[in-house]
């Protein structure tokens, strides 16, 4: 019963979605062997990921197609019972792909498992979570990481399986990459996350949220009110049809709480409202609330941290 | 130059989803449905292919009961030229659909099949992928920018952290992200003519493929509740000190 987990790697270690993958692998299986893009992370993926093989290029790969890492992983995948990688969208691109191939259906972002067999996800963005059951002969699993702490245990004797390099597709081509040059956290993994509404007024105020997050080292992000209004970009937004996010801290200000927000973000730990509103729905789900005026309020907690 | 749309007929995004007490599926009776809206922006983006002149004919494909013509019908008044409706009883996953889809697209002679990245409803986000797999053909998923150029797809995709550009030979299948495009509304006069475009109808059996699901629902539950109610403050300093203090969140 063993289980291929394919690795994502940052700055030369596995990320914090990926050991928590290696977590959730263990709960269905002991005999764990690990796929990395690149090769000179093979001996920090050794101690800190228990892997029995690790397999590796001995170039980095990181700009490797779906379609080509798909030809790598699908003579591999006879071996296994379970194909594991963490909800990303790297994962996202490859994983349906490899599944299609074998004509498997996959599961998608799982929060929990029950046996070998038995899976959460959520469904309508968190609003509920479906428990399903899959008796394929491979399963290719998803796992969303915030739902598994990650994997701590030391150890360090694995096989190193150099493969050869991934053979270049001719029909679809890398051309290039541009890293987010933002000196906030990624929205989707920030720690901190300080959300702006339609009571925002402005694309201007909207620096009011951006000076309270560079305060806090937190991610900005935005309601589809704000975005719709035109006050800040949607690749800011949070909810439903935005990204999910679910920080330590999430504060929300001049948020009304539309249900289409509330599915991206009411899985925080903790969720602050600041809104004029005291009746503002938001103040449901909030654990703490701020009744005021934002532009009186805002620079006061500014001021105080 | 012909493009395939894929919608699915979601729950619309502003209704608060129940879950049925016997937990064998959430509350579909009586709640407002849509297109999917990353499925809406797929067709925006052909419907702009279109009227660029790089698309002649936009196609818009929905599966499911004869409820989904309802939502064939409001993608017809957005801009697609023709629907195919293909008729299936129950619940379909991703590997099914993206089967079906295939069928049509080499029936259809499909240059670009455009799919919205996930469906709002099962968040699977696999379809696009699936249906590149089996049609062997390139695929760039999550798009915030396409460009035609000579029987190539320039692409700008977002990643976890950035973005990224591929070019893809056509044929190929695009899934879309949020910041595609902002669709459209349909204005009266169009949604007056869409009256008039053909809805083909067939079975899904017809095809004879096997698209039966292979994942069994044990239960669909609601999730664990925020517990507790919210404690209000009168004052910024109070809220920051609790949030420095007791919760040891912020310095």
């Amino acid at each position: 019963m063993s289980c291929l987990v394919v690795l994502e790697l940052e700055n030369g270690k596995p990320n914090r979605p990926s050991l928590a993958t290696i977590s959730a692998a263990k709960k269905l299986s002991q005999n764990i062997d690990v796929l990395i893009l690149d090769g000179k992370a093979k001996e920090d993926v050794a101690i800190l990921t228990d892997a029995k093989k690790i397999y590796y290029f001995s170039s980095n790969q990181q700009d490797v197609l779906a379609e080509e890492i798909v030809d790598i992983l699908k003579p591999l995948s006879s071996k296994y019972k379970f194909l594991l990688a963490p909800s990303g969208t790297f994962s996202k691109n490859f994983m349906p792909r490899l599944a299609a191939n074998l004509d498997k259906q996959m599961i998608s972002d799982v929060i929990n498992i029950h046996d070998n067999d038995t899976f959460d996800r959520p469904i309508y963005a968190g609003n509920a979570i479906a428990t399903v059951k899959s008796e394929e002969s491979i399963k290719l699993i998803t796992i969303r990481a915030t739902a598994f702490e990650p994997f701590t245990t030391k150890t360090g004797s694995s096989e190193f399986i150099q493969l050869k390099e991934p053979e270049k597709v001719t029909f679809n081509k890398f051309l290039e990459r541009e890293e987010s040059k933002s000196e906030r956290p990624d929205l989707s993994s920030a720690s901190i996350v300080i959300s702006g509404g339609r009571g925002i007024g402005s694309s201007e105020n909207f620096q009011i949220i951006e000076s309270l997050a560079d305060k806090l080292g937190a991610a900005v992000g935005a309601s589809r009110a704000a975005v719709d209004a035109g006050f800040i970009s949607n690749d800011y937004q949070v909810g439903q049809t935005g990204k999910v996010v679910a920080p330590q801290l999430y504060i929300a200000i001049g948020i009304s709480g539309a249900i289409q927000h509330l599915a991206g973000m009411k899985d925080s730990k903790v969720i602050v409202a600041i809104n004029k509103d005291e009746e503002a729905p938001i103040f449901q789900i909030a654990d703490y609330g701020l009744v005021g005026d934002l532009f009186s309020t805002i620079p006061e907690i500014i001021k105080l941290i | 130059m012909k493009a395939l749309v894929a919608i699915k007929r979601v729950i619309d995004y502003n209704v608060k989803i129940r879950v049925k007490e016997d937990g064998s599926d959430v509350e579909k009776d009586n709640v407002k449905m849509s297109i999917n809206p990353f499925d809406e922006i797929a067709l925006e983006e052909a419907v702009r292919l279109k009227e660029k002149g790089v698309v002649n004919e936009v196609l818009v494909v929905s599966i499911g009961d004869n409820s989904v013509k309802e939502t064939i019908r409001a993608a017809l008044a957005i801009g697609g030229d023709r629907g195919i409706h293909i008729g299936t009883e129950g619940a379909l996953e991703p590997l099914g659909v993206a089967k079906i889809l295939a069928e049509i697209c080499k029936k259809e002679a499909i240059n670009i099949a455009l799919l919205g990245k996930q469906a709002i409803d099962d968040d699977f986000n696999q379809t696009g992928q699936k249906l590149a797999a089996i049609l062997n053909w390139p695929q760039v998923t999550f798009a915030s920018k396409v460009e035609i150029k000579d029987d190539k797809a320039i692409v700008t995709r977002e990643i976890d952290g950035g973005l990224e550009t591929l070019e893809a030979n056509l044929p190929v299948v695009i899934t879309s992200d949020l910041r595609l495009n902002e669709p459209r509304y349909a204005s009266l006069p169009n949604i007056m003519k869409a009256k008039k475009k053909e809805i083909i109808e067939m079975n899904a059996d017809e095809l004879n493929i096997d698209f039966k699901p292979r994942l069994k629902t044990i239960k669909i539950t609601s999730p664990k509740e925020r517990g507790g109610t919210v404690k209000m403050f009168s004052n910024a300093e109070d809220l920051v000190k609790t949030l420095r203090d007791k919760e040891g969140l912020i310095k």
